[in-house]
């Protein structure tokens, strides 16, 4: 496979409130290719939107990138470390929008009320290329056909508030695209609406990724978005992700405890009616009371007295694109007994 | 069942968890309120200054009402406390009078060589302490205490009276107007707020109205006009009842819309919902769910409200539209220093305004600290 | 259905918002939130109520419970003793002994719990106000429902703010359990909670009716969730039932086409399974201005000019299904079923 366009090695970002602190995402590493939707799943708590927002170095307060390298190839092929940019410069500035765009899983507030949706894409177009205001205002609008808004002409100058909540999170991902970044991040984008309007918008999503040969991180905790979605997987539980792997070797051959205890405990639309569903034991950990060593023991069914709350397990390579981080399985990747 | 309790499958909680877990309300919001250092530290301030006021009389040195022509702007006196011999001896410089040549006016000057110590509960006025004990002790007084001998701690007015005794007093007056006029407004604001918030509809748009009125009328001019209908046969007492009937009119208002907003959120909760399909009668959800989910946000109000009253209070006096000479207050002992002449003359009139400010201050960091701490869900 | 009488039976119900403008606030239309709706909920049986935001199913089931008074239409509800009764017609004061029969269990873990109370008093508030027991029987009966939700008895003097959302809900479960109701209405109960929670609620949900026989008025969204849980569903479309099935000849035969575009649309846990969706094209109709005629007519891929005339009513088709539609009969829809 080429070269990936994104790169994360170890990446720890960590809160420091008063009370302690938080190992929001504690050693993450993933890749991803050009043309590729990275799925980021798990559940609340588990740092899916921190490492995206460290991706951008967008954490809000106490947070902050302790270590690690977060790579992104340039459009020139120049390769540059965004976790040791500094959080004012201009080149991160640059990157923000103009390499990697960021939709947000609620587009009411993350639009401004007072302004109209065509200003807002105008200044994001503007920001990052030198272009007239009235080549800006066609490019807009353009934009805005793009991402399927019947009528672009007239809505241009509407306001995020007039619009519903599909139309705006198809303006959110029209705001990301303005400056024809080359990785797109996701952030919950569907959460907020209707399972109709959801199927429109991860639609367009993957219609505009074929379109532009476009890198996609999706975030999500919806297992079923994942599998219509992703090509590659990582599974994240209380800031570290336990496994990633080929959509497919997730969830026909996942090896981790946790995946495989969330891929039977989730309701499909194929059981059968009134059908129990496998349960996983407890409820998750507050995260300042995240238990030792591999943070899922207390609730895991192979658990290892001794070994698994005692120390973090390594990363251990099953296939040459399907890694998992758990006591289980040996250096040579098969399963103890 | 047919599965085992599924939440024991959770390490069990440690002591220190147990103690959150069953922390009712008071506890969660005191645990909130103990980090906010400057609010605690002006609680501290206001429960002095309330204290302060209790003890008002046992306080204050001289009659505050003793008038002595001739003593009139004496300065503050400075408190020494060695002795030449080193001992801990607080004492003060006797006042001798001197007559001025050119004014022919009788000045008084400190003289060094006649000190005068201070005892502690000294003999003074006769006063009834906490409004029981009948007693002529003070806190401070002067030993070996000679009728034209006095302690001007802060100095004279214009009429030879003590103004840290006068202060004393005027605190009193000033605090608890401020007090009996929060439990009207609160009263008010309460009653009318909550069926406003409750009832809706016509109830609701009548009592909006009448805090819209109420609220759009400039405050001075009303004050005015309802401070000059107030008959000048009136005795002190009626008067000051009166100035907090007044204030207390224009101040149950903002209370009113604080209880108000408070019942519309809440009736839209889900476990007032709850506890209506549990066939909980109107005043049990009132009072078991409503009333404790907004307590915390009503004493957060009254601690706003009251420096307001406060500063309304010591505005009316100020103005002359208040309390009246010979009743002591903030207001009334500011007005003293209206006069451009008087300041340039005795510049320690202007000492009042220090505890008003104090206590305007304390109010609002401890009303800002009780309304962070009051909502430990939020 | 069984020869038994149903639990629940809702004729023609109706809410209408007034929409008010100007300074007089004179009304100048209605949002018809739910508009003619009919079904009925048997013993021991779960309806599921779908649909998207804003078709009316979250107001259904306010009018059931009377926390919404409805404008017109009749609510008949069975109690335990046999007797029926119209909820709809009821004066307030009458209320409370059939409210003891129908609980409601809440979306929101979080505010559905009053943080100021201990979870002992909040599972026995149902019992205190309705005068049943002594204080130590009311105990009594507080520690058994906590046995019956799965929550440790150690638990009764803690607050709120001590319990993970999972927890929350099963106390709130307690509590409506407290007067042995013979209908709950659960408003989306699993939605607010993570996915691996979700399953211990559900079981919890299915177990308590199997012993206890309880009836459940599921509203949902989640479609898979709908379909663990119910005997039948039935979909709203701008305040009106466009079809009521079976729950699995309802996901296998869907014959609404509005159905089959929410089946459609329904993310599968399978990346074997990416099947072309039906995207539906627009928006949801304005319930204060709906379409004439059909009111999914300008989504609907099989519409003709009759569906823009006339409004199609509930009719019997293949399959035990209910379905509003003019072309029922002529359509074969896709569904969905396990490979």
């Amino acid at each position: 496979m080429a070269e990936p366009i994104l790169s994360v090695r170890g990446l720890e970002t960590f809160f420091r409130p008063d009370e302690g602190i938080v190992r929001a995402v504690d050693g993450a590493s993933f890749d991803l290719h050009p043309g590729q939707t990275l799925g980021i799943v798990g559940e609340s708590g588990c740092g899916k939107s921190v490492t995206a927002r460290s991706i951008l170095r967008i954490v809000d307060r106490p947070g902050r990138v302790e270590s690690g390298e977060i790579l992104l190839r340039r459009a020139d092929g120049q390769v540059v470390d965004i976790a040791k940019l500094d959080a004012k410069s201009a080149l991160l500035r640059d990157i923000r929008g103009g390499e990697v765009g960021y939709v947000f899983q609620e587009p009411m507030s993350s639009l401004s009320a007072y302004h109209t949706i065509g200003n807002q894409l105008m200044e994001a177009i503007r920001l990052h290329r030198d272009v007239s205001k009235a080549d800006a205002r066609a490019r807009a609008i353009e934009l805005l056909r793009m991402v399927g808004i019947p009528r672009p002409e007239q809505r241009v100058d509407s306001y995020s508030f007039e619009l519903s909540g599909g139309l705006r999170q198809r303006v959110m991902i029209a705001l990301a695209l303005a400056a024809e970044p080359r990785v797109l991040i996701a952030d919950e984008p569907t959460t907020a609406l209707d399972v109709t309007t959801q199927a429109q918008i991860l639609d367009l999503i993957r219609r505009i990724q074929r379109e532009r040969n476009l890198a996609v991180i999706l975030i999500t905790h919806d297992m079923g978005v994942i599998a219509e979605m992703a090509d590659t997987v990582a599974v994240m539980y209380l800031g570290k992700v336990v496994e990633t792997g080929p959509v497919d070797t997730i969830f026909h051959a996942p090896r981790h405890p946790y995946t495989q205890a969330l891929l039977r405990s989730i309701p499909s639309v194929l059981a059968t009616p009134l059908s129990r569903l496998a349960t996983i034991a407890g409820s998750i950990p507050h995260p300042y009371a995240r238990p030792p060593g591999c943070p899922f023991h207390p609730r895991c069914e192979s658990f290892i007295a001794g070994t698994c709350d005692a120390g973090a397990p390594p990363v251990t390579g099953l296939a040459a694109d399907h890694e998992v981080r758990c006591f289980l399985y040996d250096d040579a990747g098969t399963r103890r007994a | 069942m047919s599965a085992p309790t599924v939440e024991a499958a959770v390490p069990l909680v440690t002591a220190a968890e147990e103690k959150v877990a069953a922390a009712t309300q008071l506890q969660l919001t005191w645990w909130r309120f103990r980090k906010h250092k400057l609010a605690l530290a002006s609680g501290v301030v206001i429960i002095l200054f309330y204290l302060g006021a209790l003890l008002a009389d046992f306080l204050a040195v001289t009659n505050p009402h003793t008038t002595e022509a001739a003593r009139s702007y004496i300065p503050p006196q400075a408190i020494h406390w060695f002795d030449e011999d080193g001992s801990f001896k607080p004492h003060v410089y006797a006042l001798k009078g001197r007559r001025d040549m050119r004014t022919f006016k009788l000045v008084y000057a400190p003289d060094p060589a006649d000190k005068r110590y201070l005892t502690l509960f000294a003999e003074g006025y006769s006063y009834t302490l906490l409004g029981v004990f009948e007693t002529n002790r003070h806190l401070l007084g002067l030993d070996r205490d000679k009728p034209e001998d006095a302690l001007f701690l802060l100095g004279t007015d214009q009429l030879g009276r003590d103004l840290w005794s006068r202060l004393m007093l005027a605190t009193r007056t000033s605090l608890t107007i401020g007090l009996i006029g929060v439990t009207l407004s609160l009263f008010l604001g309460v009653l009318l707020g909550g069926l406003s918030g409750l009832y809706g509809g016509v109830v609701d748009t009548v009592i909006q109205r009448v805090i819209e009125i109420l609220r759009s009328i400039p405050t001075i001019p009303l004050w005015m006009g309802l401070a000059a209908a107030l008959p000048n046969t009136w005795s002190v007492t009626e008067v000051y009842i009166a100035i907090t009937v007044i204030i207390s009119l224009i101040g149950w208002t903002e209370l009113a819309r604080v209880v108000r907003g408070r019942f519309l959120a809440l009736r839209e909760e889900d476990f007032v919902t709850a506890a209506e399909l549990a066939g909980a009668s109107r005043l049990r959800i009132i009072f078991r769910h409503m009333v404790p989910s907004f307590l915390s946000h009503i004493i957060a109000a009254i601690s706003l409200a009251l420096p307001a009253m406060i500063i309304s209070e010591t505005t009316l006096s100020f103005l002359g539209l208040g309390l009246r000479p010979p009743a002591i207050s903030w207001g009334v002992l500011l007005q003293d220093a209206q006069n451009i002449q008087a300041l340039g003359i005795a510049p320690w009139l202007l000492i009042v305004a220090v505890p008003v400010i104090i206590v305007i201050l304390a109010f609002n960091f401890l009303g800002d600290g009780l309304r962070d701490a009051a909502d430990p869900y939020g | 259905m069984s020869a038994q009488p149903p639990v629940l039976a809702v004729e023609n119900l109706k809410k209408h918002f007034p929409i008010r403008r100007g300074v007089l606030r004179r009304i100048v239309g209605h949002v018809k939130a739910v508009d003619d709706v009919s079904f009925a909920i048997a013993r021991g049986e779960t309806l599921s109520l779908v649909g998207e935001s804003g078709c009316g199913k979250t107001t259904t089931s306010r009018c059931i419970l009377r926390a919404v008074t409805p404008t017109s239409g009749a609510i008949r509800f069975r109690s335990g003793e046999g007797r029926d009764v119209d909820v709809a017609a009821l004066p307030r004061s009458e209320l409370r002994p059939v409210r003891r029969q129908m609980q409601m269990i809440f979306q929101d873990p979080y505010s559905s719990l009053n943080p100021r109370m201990t979870i002992a008093d909040i599972i026995g508030e149902p019992l205190l106000v309705n005068g049943i027991g002594n204080l130590a029987e009311r105990r009594q009966r507080v520690a058994e429902l906590l046995d019956v939700v799965q929550l440790p008895r150690a638990y009764l003097n803690r607050f709120p703010h001590a319990f993970s959302g999972g927890q929350r809900q099963r106390i709130g479960i307690a509590r409506a359990l407290a007067l042995n109701p013979q209908l709950i209405v659960a408003d989306e109960p699993v939605s607010a909670l993570d996915v691996s929670v979700q399953a211990q609620i559900i079981n919890l949900l299915l177990e308590l009716q199997e012993r206890l026989g309880l009836s459940y008025l599921f509203v949902a969204h989640d479609l898979s969730v709908v379909k663990h849980v119910s005997h039948r569903v039935a979909v709203m479309y701008v305040g009106r039932i466009v079809e009521v099935a079976p729950t699995a000849t309802f996901f296998r035969n869907p014959r609404h086409p509005y159905t089959e575009a929410l089946l459609s649309a329904v993310p599968v846990p399978d990346p074997r399974r990416r099947a072309q969706r039906i995207v539906l094209e627009g928006e949801v109709a304005d319930p204060s201005n709906p379409p004439p005629g059909c009111a999914f007519h300008p989504r609907c891929r099989y519409a003709d000019e009759r569906c823009e005339r006339v409004t199609p009513t509930l009719q019997p088709a293949a399959g035990g299904s209910l379905v509003a539609c003019h072309r029922a009969a002529e359509l074969n829809l896709v569904g969905v079923a396990a490979a």
